[in-house]
């Protein structure tokens, strides 16, 4: 499994390198990446099925207790055979598809990082490790939707994508993290076989949830996908359509064996899936542009897929397992078949395109295998799955299975309603105009594309969609084949009992019924075309603009970016003294708030220690005022060194000679440094506003204050004496001297003393430099500078 | 174990913990002094308020550290004098004084470029920053 990840790195780099040489056939080499998975899950197959897990486990940052943890079960089988077997054929696909003109060493190389980054997602194990590829897939997601990055649109629906995902994302890590947290444990395998619980969990997994749904697009989080329909069609056939959208129908299937009996989880994620599927449904039937309206129904079909995945009992798991590869092989077929038409007609508007299927049979007779399947047409995988899904709804007890259940059946005949529309919109021939309003008319001023005017498709275009086909058609006609892979998605569910038999009849039962149903419907809502369009359109204008969910994005973006923009401005101020006041001040108030909750005692132990302290305190507190209030430069620095000497006396007072000895030296060269500075200054500092001293002077009167009370605090809440008794005491037999300060300054704590020496150290070469440079770079100054100049030879003419 | 070693066991060597109301008022003005003058826009001001938060934290250390007490000398003979002040805030403090000579000199230094380049050494408001603040005044463009 390892070695799949690495050669879909190497390869991802080989191709990348390869690009500008090879061209498009690049792809041809970078194919080789997904098909090292196919090769994966054929070997591991035989095992998976017999229901033994292939496991791999490489520690990763031990001290983190992060593994990578790699699992491969039925449920990462089903994925590996859709994200690698669609995965290859879609890179062969583009070998034929890419320009040479496109970015073609980004496209490839950035294609081939995403299937791995998703053959790593299904793959994972660990939640830390499944983040990181969740991540990984967004990143490559954003670069392939905006490949084409002068495009204005591209690069907007690149970053909708990336920020309505990434924020799903990060939800999903502090609920991934919440719920190993819970469990004692990062193993997503161990979390769903012994699922924790408590408010704590539900949170947690509120938040997984978040990023499920808004990586697979469901309401109210869908308008990222439509809109990434800017990127290359494969890139929509394989992103957005059979792989990385599928993630989040993937996690969700992922936890329902462990929590879909939780009382919130069927409610909820159902009602969102079925919602989803109906809007998608409805969207679907009204775009023009073929590769919308096959977003539309991917967005629909995700809905569907999640509502299935999420209900989790044994015969759903059977169910969604089928319809996943239902799903991923009609829908990819469909979106390379826009492709190639788009590359033979140049353009994709339904109502332009005139009668190509006279043109390309071959691709028209495999699309509509495609469009019947995601239809659910008997014959067909699509059938059998939902065939499935009625089944496993029918037989479920209680109202929210009977109200999903007729859910699931409109959504259905809306499928079929988008999926007749597609095939009629790309291959059936334009009717004649008549009288009756058609919104799928030839808009005025424009010509329709015949078939006469386009080249058929090449092989390799149409090669792959015949392919998704047949496999549509062969595992349609013996379903059987996938008895042992659902049997094994299904076996962790609670209920799970005997292997299932798939098959193409059952007998009359309440599913074929649902069948039956949803086919006549879908085939009148097809007949009735032109009438059921203006019919959506009356019912489009009366709904309010504020449930388009693409405003709402736009206007949180906007919202986000102006509220940014204040607080910025707000608190960016530009003002270094309002900075500081704001340091100062939560500094002092922080503490004190910390104090306040806990409580302390702030009475002092004594009022006065010595006598003499209160004299040389009053001295100390007036320089200090003094130092503050004067406007002269000169005077406050006297009163600087006033208060320097008033505090040597102080530690003298305390019992700390050498700190007044230290003191007193310091204060001496400080005071004459200052002066010298101060010759060059102006005598006045300028006048400040009485506001401005004002509200200066509150700050610090508030961060006096909490420092008095901090200081009385500080003495009160010592537990424990000082660890200074030991130092007395080894002092003379193992530092050597009789001086404590000194021996511990140059022996206990030496290292101090050698932070301290460097300091002085960089503050001097500082110092120089500030002011050397200065002295060089003064005009008029006899510096090196000039002496260069005046000794270069001048220049002259010849 | 030595007559010391079991005085510094006993815990009796040392000036009894506790604080002193007058030296933690002096510490507050000073506090408060420092800080008036850090916020101030002439980089001498902030200067000498940096001065004066010295003094004070490096007060507040010893403070801390207990009531007053003997200078931290052992004598020849060994013996350690009666009610010794704590001596590991002193060499705290010690550290902290040099350092704050260091970053006083070298912010001397900043003020007298300061002066040279713009004869001046008043802070000005970055320009940068006064420009986004500007411009959402004046309305986001």
């Amino acid at each position: 499994m390892l070695a799949v990840l690495a050669a879909h790195a190497g390869l991802a780099v080989l191709a990348g390198l390869l690009a500008p040489r090879l061209g498009p056939r690049a792809f041809y080499v970078a194919a080789l990446a997904p098909l090292s998975g196919v090769v994966l899950a054929l070997a591991a197959a035989p095992d998976v099925l017999a229901g033994r897990a292939w496991g791999r486990e490489v520690p990763w940052v031990p001290g983190l207790d992060l593994t990578v943890a790699l699992r491969l079960d039925a449920l990462s089988l089903l994925m590996l055979v859709l994200v690698s077997g669609v995965g290859t054929l879609i890179f062969l696909y583009c070998a034929s598809y890419a320009d040479r003109d496109s970015p073609l060493v980004r496209f490839a190389a950035t294609l081939t990082a995403f299937a791995g980054a998703m053959v790593g997602l299904v793959l994972a194990d660990d939640v830390i490790l499944l983040y990181v590829f969740w991540e990984a897939t967004t990143i490559t997601s954003y670069l392939l939707v905006g490949l084409s990055d002068e495009d204005r649109t591209a690069r907007r629906a690149a970053m909708q994508a990336l920020l309505i995902t990434t924020l799903g994302g990060l939800a999903m890590l502090l609920g991934l993290i919440v719920l190993a947290q819970q469990a004692g444990t990062t193993r997503l395998s161990e979390i769903v076989a012994e699922p924790p619980s408590g408010a704590l969990v539900t949170a947690a997994l509120l938040l997984v949830l978040l990023g499920a749904l808004t990586k697979s697009a469901q309401v109210p989080f869908h308008p990222w996908l439509p809109a990434a329909m800017a990127a290359p069609t494969p890139v929509s056939a394989y992103l957005h359509a059979a792989a990385m959208v599928k993630a989040g129908v993937y996690l969700v299937a992922r936890l329902a064996p462990g929590f879909a009996e939780l009382s919130w989880w069927r409610p909820l994620l159902v009602s969102v899936g079925i919602a989803t599927m109906l809007l998608g449904g409805w969207r679907s039937l009204r775009q023009h542009d073929l590769k919308s309206l096959m977003a539309y129904s991917t967005v629909s079909q995700l809905g569907f897929l999640t509502a299935v995945a999420a209900w989790g009992s044994a015969e759903s798991a059977v169910a969604a397992a089928l319809l996943l590869l239902a799903h991923g092989f009609a829908k990819a077929a469909l979106f390379l078949t826009v492709g190639a038409v788009d590359h033979a007609a140049h353009t994709r508007d339904l109502r332009l395109l005139d009668g190509l299927g006279r043109r390309m049979p071959v691709l028209a007779v495999a699309a509509t295998v495609a469009a019947l399947s995601l239809g659910g047409v008997p014959l067909l995988l699509g059938f059998i799955a939902k065939e499935e899904v009625y089944t496993a709804f029918a037989e479920a007890e209680g109202t929210f299975a009977t109200v999903a259940l007729a859910g699931l059946v409109l959504g259905s005949v809306l499928t079929l309603g988008y999926a007749g529309r597609f095939l009629w919109g790309a291959f059936a021939g334009r009717p004649q105009p008549s009288g009756a309003e058609d919104l799928d008319a030839v808009p005025a001023g424009e010509r329709a594309v015949a078939a006469q005017d386009v080249h058929a498709p090449g092989a390799g275009l149409v090669a792959p969609v015949v392919v998704l086909a047949a496999a549509a058609v062969a595992l349609g006609v013996l379903p059987a084949l996938l008895d042992p892979l659902v049997s094994a998605v299904a076996a962790p569910y609670p209920g799970a009992g005997e292997p299932v038999h798939l098959a193409l009849w059952h007998g009359v039962t309440p599913a074929l019924l649902l069948s039956v149903l949803t086919l006549a419907l879908g085939v009148a809502l097809v007949a009735a075309r032109r009438r059921w369009g203006l019919l959506q359109r009356s019912v489009g204008r009366v709904l309010p603009q504020a449930l388009d969910a693409d405003r709402t994005y736009d206007a949180a973006v906007y919202g986000l970016d102006s509220a940014a923009d204040v607080v910025t401005g707000r608190t960016q101020s530009g003002s270094l003294p309002r900075y500081l006041g704001v340091i100062a001040l939560s500094a002092t108030l922080l503490p004190l708030g910390g104090l306040a909750l806990r409580g302390a005692d702030l009475a002092p132990g004594v009022i006065v220690d010595r006598p003499v302290q209160i004299g040389v305190g009053v001295v100390i507190a007036l320089a200090a005022l003094a130092a503050a209030r004067t406007s002269s430069r000169f005077a406050a620095v006297l009163m600087l060194g006033g208060v320097g000497y008033g505090v040597a006396a102080l530690y003298v007072l305390q019992g700390a000679p050498d700190l007044a000895l230290t003191q007193f030296l310091v204060e001496t060269l400080s005071v004459v440094i200052f002066l010298l500075v101060l010759r060059l200054l102006p005598r006045r500092f300028p006048v400040q506003t009485r506001r401005s001293r004002l509200r200066r002077a509150a700050v610090a009167v508030t961060v006096g204050v909490g420092m008095t009370v901090l200081t009385l605090a500080a003495t009160s809440v010592r537990v424990r004496p000082s660890v200074a008794e030991e130092f007395v005491a080894r002092s003379k037999p193992e530092g050597g001297g009789l001086n404590v300060v000194n021996v511990i300054l140059v022996d206990f704590r030496g290292l101090d003393t050698l932070g301290e020496i460097t300091v002085v150290l960089i503050a001097a070469l500082g110092m120089s430099s500030l002011v050397l440079t200065l002295r060089r770079g003064r005009p008029g100054a006899d510096g090196p500078h000039d002496a260069v100049r005046r000794e270069e030879p001048e220049v002259r003419a010849p | 174990m030595s007559a010391l070693a079991r005085a510094a066991a006993e815990g009796t060597v040392l000036a009894p913990t506790g604080s002193s109301l007058v030296l933690a008022l002096v510490v507050g003005v000073l506090f408060a002094t420092g800080t008036y003058l850090l916020l101030q826009r002439p980089l001498t001001r902030v200067l000498i308020g940096l001065a004066l938060l010295t003094h004070a934290a490096n007060l507040l250390l010893l403070v801390a550290g207990g009531l007053s007490g003997a200078a931290p000398f052992i004598g020849d003979d060994g013996s350690v004098p009666e009610r010794m002040a704590d001596p590991l805030p002193q060499a705290m403090a010690l550290t902290a004084i040099v350092i704050s000579f260091a970053v006083s000199a070298l912010l001397l230094a900043v003020a007298y470029r300061s002066y040279a380049l713009t004869r001046d050494d008043v802070v000005q408001d970055d320009p940068e920053d006064s420009r986004i603040a500007h411009h959402v005044e004046e309305g986001p463009s």
